[in-house]
C-alpha cells in the first residue's frame, strides 16, 4: 500500500516539475499558459489521490469520508484551472498582446 | 512515511521557487499572474501534507478546499480587472 502511496506522490512531483520548468523556459506568455494549466492540475490529481489512499489506511467511516473531501478538491480544481486559464487567455487576447514569432538574427 | 512527506513539502517549496521568479519579473503582467496561479495551485497540496505532519487532516482539508477557493476567485477577479488596460503591454514585450 505505501508502494502506490510513493508511486502517486513521486509521479505529481514530477508533473509539477514539468509545470515549473515549462513556466520558467518557455517563450511566450500564451506558450508559457500550456504547462501552468495542464501540469498543474494532473500534478494536484496525483498528489492528492496518493493522499487519500494513504488515508485510508486505518479504514473507518470518517477516514472514508476525508478522502471522499479530498475528491472533492479535485473535481473542484477539474472545474476551475480551465476556467482560470481560459480566462487569462481572453485577458490577454482583449489587451492586444502579440503571439511569439520566431525573427530572423539580423547582421 | 513521515519523513517522505516532509521530503516531498521541501520538494513543492523548491518548484514555488520557480513560479516566484515567474511572479517578481515577468515580462507582463499576465506573466505575473500565471505565477501567482501556480503558486496557489501548489499550496493546496503543501496544506494537505501539512495536515499529515500535524495529524489534524480533518482540519487542514477544508482549509485547502477554502484555499482552491480562494485563488481560483482572486485569478478569474484579475484578469477580468485587466481587461480594460488596453496598451499596458507593448513596451515590455519581447523586443
Amino acid at each position: 500500500m505505501d508502494i502506490i502511496v510513493v508511486l502517486f506522490l513521486v509521479t505529481g512531483l514530477f508533473f509539477f516539475l514539468g509545470g515549473a520548468v515549462g513556466i520558467i523556459r518557455m517563450p511566450d506568455f500564451y506558450s508559457r499558459l500550456h504547462p501552468a494549466g495542464k501540469l498543474d492540475t494532473l500534478g494536484i490529481f496525483a498528489m492528492v489521490a496518493g493522499l487519500a489512499i494513504y488515508n485510508l489506511h486505518h479504514f473507518s467511516f470518517e477516514a472514508l469520508l476525508l478522502s471522499a473531501k479530498m475528491f472533492l478538491i479535485v473535481f473542484f480544481v477539474f472545474l476551475s484551472s480551465p476556467t482560470a486559464t481560459h480566462s487569462i487567455v481572453d485577458a490577454g487576447m482583449r489587451a492586444g498582446l502579440r503571439h511569439w514569432t520566431k525573427k530572423k538574427r539580423k547582421g | 512515511m513521515i519523513t517522505f512527506f516532509l521530503s516531498i513539502a521541501l520538494g513543492i517549496l523548491f518548484l514555488m521557487l520557480f513560479s516566484l521568479y515567474r511572479a517578481l519579473f515577468g515580462p507582463t503582467i499576465l506573466d505575473r499572474l500565471i505565477g501567482v496561479n501556480a503558486i496557489g495551485s501548489k499550496t493546496v497540496v503543501l496544506l494537505l501534507l501539512i495536515g499529515f505532519l500535524y495529524e489534524r487532516v480533518d482540519m487542514f482539508v477544508d482549509i485547502a478546499l477554502a484555499y482552491a477557493f480562494l485563488n481560483f476567485v482572486a485569478v478569474l477577479a484579475a484578469s477580468r480587472y485587466f481587461h480594460k488596460r488596453k496598451g499596458l503591454y507593448e513596451e515590455s514585450f519581447m523586443d
